[in-house]
């Protein structure tokens, strides 16, 4: 991947040369490292309402990021201009951060290569705005004609292709073109006593238009969205208290998102914030657990060929068999943690500076089929769908919103419940898991992690899982 | 209307654009802002950060069709792209029979000084910054033993204008500033942590709180939470200090959005007029009160900002709404628009407040036996459509009165509709800390769950 193929140093005229210039000014005042973010983004964003295409934006966003880091201490400037006198201000705004003559010496740029994990050869970017106004206008009907109780639909289809150019003073040039696309339904339904609920289901990727096509996504995103609407109609109150959960397989993974995965970034492990400090090689988990986080998974919403920073994006074990083995990190953490980069340094865009964050997190399937899961549950719950969830690094507190659950009685499902949040301790909540389902999935590509402000795309996964104890938010 | 500036004649220009390219009506937004930000961690620098960064953005009608596009690049091939790129998604959208601009009679902005911009930011020196930071968390860390850590102390600022331009003949603009300052200690006792801040924003430096009171007020909120443990499950009064009180008044405020009434996707669509909440309950929307953060001339339609009651002692008295939902439901705008650069406008709010009662924030505590006193909530759940609340949570156990043992790992349940309905006291204690704002409030009943 040599710089003449990236289309921001092409488009851009940037030359080697040029990237030595700006890292050597970024390292004129001393500091021990920097680096160049590049960043050019071109998006679409199509919306139907009422059906009608209501909403139809597109927009170009472009700029580069400086960073200077001086043992703990970041100075960071950026610029929406590219020309030389800007970055070069940049570059100078950044060092300020340091305070000394220039004491490190630019290594040459090195070209890193990685298998690309989505070459994506037709993205959505790409095709005609027809026909991606015709999947959101077939959601449409597909959704309307499935009920007659579907009173309101709204769906939309997002894409972008956000291309980044990384160089960094210890040598490292590394560029990437990152291909998203996404669409979302949801659904209106109304009950002959005029009860109202919606329902809601969107996915996508690092894909292009085909992946929805081929996959008849537009009729099962619409149809699943009116399955969940018309199951709230029926929805009786969800119950209070603790009691034995089971998760289904998939988007519930978000469990894992809160309840560890935030807990395992290195920065809140570096400052020791984290309920999950020094606790590497304990027993955080039962040991039917094992959980990974995946950068390097074909097509994924939370997939990278190279992280923020230009590193390479791998498999990494948090957990294995409950116990816990390793945080996630960015170069900051990695360099002054002593280990290894992960390839979880992300930022949202150019004006951001780039934090240890997730990717892909799942759970290893284990042997448990999920019929039996159930059937072992006396009573309790089992939640099938969720909404969003939101973690306390410090105390270890999670929570994580059911959207669709079932009362379960004697090892079957009753009654669907109302929404009601799910709380629980991050180095506790996984110790009472006692079956794991050999089921594992993973999500349909529509996470959206947010943290100190800076928003970017993840994907979560389980398998069916047995949760023996956890508090349940019900107002039953 | 000449340009005034810089970014007027943008918006201007943009406005020209569009006429060139045959559109019936356009609106045109440009937005520049400078920010600046230092963290101090354990009394070091952790990060500066400082830069600058330009948008606009287009929305074209051609006759009920619209298309949007924005940019970073404003140079005349940049805006022109822009443009050329909004005609072209014009003409794959449906027509929208209500899609169009406000009335023209409608637009305008409010005169005299809102006291937006303050020319004291710029000008305070970045030591003093970095120093601000460094106070506030050292007077965490300070404050007692047990506070052992830090994820640091900040200052933050930023300035930035708005330009706005539509085809009918508005073109104006306006310039804000911002700070802010906050400290985020932690305490440790027997081998478990706990985390809380306290923050202050303002338009203008001598608006902040001062470090020292920021720094011990989250110190002392950190110390209160340790040993916290979770409370049995049970139905009881509950009250809401105003830092998480206003979060009620957010899930509110999208049940009288525009946007979800018309789409009947709120659990008060449908209920203009009728008393939907205690007679206690008037609640404010006012985006022309000098100085603060929700304050600004006119929405993002070009409308004038405005004071809107939307509750009035419980009955619904009005939504919040833009042109658009206003012309859906057969209303009038509220002066509410919001967007970023481009696209439709959606709904939002100014200084968006309950108004405070006569109970100081003591006697509301003490007037409970057995509830809970809430001081944090975590996660997503609400619904909006049905008025479903479950959200987990963190506080103080209150006993006779009293605040008796820290409490955590617990939800909170009820209905936002029987929320409303059933608060039994409001505190005096309305402050602006951020653009909504609700004083100390005990709601008679929600479900606790727990052990």
């Amino acid at each position: 991947m040599g710089l003449s193929i990236s289309l921001i140093a092409t488009q851009f005229g940037i030359s080697t040369s040029d990237l030595h210039r700006y890292l050597n000014e970024a390292l004129s005042r001393g500091g021990d490292y920097a680096d160049l973010y590049f960043e050019y983004i071109e998006s679409t964003s199509l919306a139907l309402d009422e059906s009608i295409v209501k909403s139809a934006t597109q927009g170009v966003t472009l700029g580069v990021g400086v960073r200077v880091l001086s043992g703990e201490r970041t100075g960071y400037a950026y610029s929406d201009d590219l020309s030389p006198d800007r970055i070069l201000k940049a570059a100078r705004t950044a060092a300020c951060i340091a305070a000394g003559p220039a004491s490190i010496v630019q290594t040459p740029l090195d070209a890193i290569s990685a298998p690309n994990l989505y070459p994506v050869p037709h993205p959505a970017a790409e095709s005609s705005l027809a026909e991606r106004v015709a999947l959101i206008v077939e959601a449409d009907h597909i959704a309307r004609a499935e009920d007659a109780r579907v009173f309101q639909v709204q769906a939309s289809f997002a894409d972008s292709i956000r291309h980044i150019l990384i160089a960094t003073s210890d040598g490292r040039l590394a560029h990437d073109r990152q291909p998203m696309a996404r669409l979302n339904v949801m659904a209106l339904a109304r009950a002959a006593d005029g009860r109202i609920e919606h329902g809601y289901q969107g996915g996508g990727g690092r894909v292009g238009l085909d992946h929805f096509t081929s996959n008849h996504l537009v009729s099962k995103f619409a149809k699943e969205a009116v399955r969940q609407a018309l199951v709230q109609l029926d929805a009786v109150e969800a119950p209070a208290g603790e009691m034995t959960v089971v998760l289904g397989p998939g988007w519930p993974g978000i469990l894992l998102h809160e309840a560890v995965g935030h807990g395992l970034e290195a920065d809140f492990n570096r400052k020791e914030v984290s309920a999950f400090s020094g606790r590497i090689g304990q027993q955080v988990a039962s040991p039917l657990c094992t959980v990974v986080d995946n950068g390097a998974m074909a097509a994924r919403r939370g997939s990278l060929n190279v992280d923020d920073e230009g590193v390479p994006s791998q498999e990494n074990v948090l957990i294995e068999n409950g116990v816990l083995r390793g945080y996630l990190h960015d170069r900051l953490s990695s360099r002054l943690l002593r280990n290894t980069p992960t390839g979880n340094g992300r930022r949202e865009n150019y004006q951001h500076i780039p934090l240890p964050r997730m990717t892909n997190t799942y759970m290893l399937a284990g042997d448990s089929d999920p019929s039996e899961i159930l059937r072992s549950v006396k009573k309790g719950l089992y939640c099938a769908t969720f909404g969003g969830g939101q973690v306390d690094i410090t105390s270890g507190n999670f929570v994580f919103s059911a959207t669709e659950s079932y009362l379960i009685e004697d090892g079957r499902l009753t009654s669907p419940v109302r929404g009601a949040s799910l709380i629980g301790n991050g180095p506790e909540a996984l110790k009472y898991v006692s079956m794991v389902g050999n089921d594992l999935q993973l999500d349909e590509g529509v996470g959206i992690c947010g943290k100190e402000g800076q928003s970017v795309p993840v994907g979560v996964g389980i398998p069916t899982l047995k949760i023996d104890r956890i508090t349940v938010g019900g107002n039953a | 209307m000449s340009p005034q500036n810089f970014h007027e004649e943008i918006a201007a220009r943009l406005i020209q654009l569009a006429s060139t390219h045959g559109a019936s009506a356009a609106e045109a937004t440009v937005a520049a802002g400078d920010e600046f930000e230092a963290q101090v961690r354990l009394g070091q620098v952790e990060t500066l950060k400082e830069a600058g960064s330009q948008a606009a953005g287009i929305r074209l009608l051609f006759g009920q069709r619209v298309g949007s596009a924005y940019t970073s690049d404003l140079s005349e091939a940049g805006l022109a792209r822009m443009v050329a790129s909004a005609a072209g998604l014009a003409q794959i959208s449906t027509e929208d029979p209500h899609a169009g601009l406000p009335d023209p009679s409608s637009l305008g902005a409010v005169r005299g000084d809102l006291q937006l911009f303050s020319p004291s930011i710029d000008a305070f020196d970045p030591a003093r910054r970095i120093e601000l930071a460094r106070e506030a968390e050292q007077s965490a860390l300070s404050f007692d033993p047990r506070i052992d850590n830090s994820e640091g102390g900040s200052f933050s600022s930023s300035t930035a204008w708005r330009a706005f331009s539509n085809s009918i003949g508005f073109l104006s603009s306006y310039r804000s500033s911002y700070c802010g300052l906050s400290a985020v200690p932690v305490a440790t006792s027997e081998g478990r942590r706990e985390r809380d801040y306290w923050s202050s924003s303002a338009r203008a430096i001598d608006g902040l709180e001062s470090p020292d009171f920021i720094g011990r007020t989250a110190a002392q909120r950190a110390l209160r939470r340790l040993g916290a443990r979770k409370a049995s499950t049970q139905k009881v009064p509950v009250v809401f200090e105003p830092r998480v009180a206003r979060s009620l008044l957010g899930h509110l405020f999208s049940a009288i959005s525009g946007d979800s009434v018309y789409r009947k996707s709120s659990y008060l669509a449908g209920l203009l007029g009728q008393q939907v909440a205690g007679s206690n309950i008037t609640i404010i929307d006012d985006a022309t009160l000098p100085g603060l953060v929700g304050t600004a001339p006119f929405d993002d339609e070009g409308v004038p900002s405005r004071r809107t009651v939307v509750f009035e002692n419980g009955r619904l008295a009005s939504y919040l709404l833009n042109s658009y939902t206003a012309r859906k439901l057969g209303l009038q705008t509220t002066g509410s628009a919001a967007r970023g650069v481009t696209g439709n406008a959606g709904v939002g709010h100014g200084n968006f407040f309950l108004q405070p009662g006569e109970n100081s924030p003591e006697s509301i505590i003490s007037s409970v036996k057995n509830g809970l006193y809430v001081t944090e909530l975590l996660g997503s759940g609400v619904n909006i459509v049905n008025g479903d609340y479950s959200r987990g949570a963190a506080g103080l156990w209150i006993e006779n009165g009293q605040l008796a043992w820290p409490v955590h790992e617990i939800t909170i349940a009820g209905n936002l509709r029987r929320i409303f309905e059933q608060v039994e006291a409001i505190g005096n204690d309305l402050e602006f800390r951020g653009s909504v704002a609700c004083p100390t409030i005990l709601i008679g009943e929600m479900t606790v769950s727990g052990q």
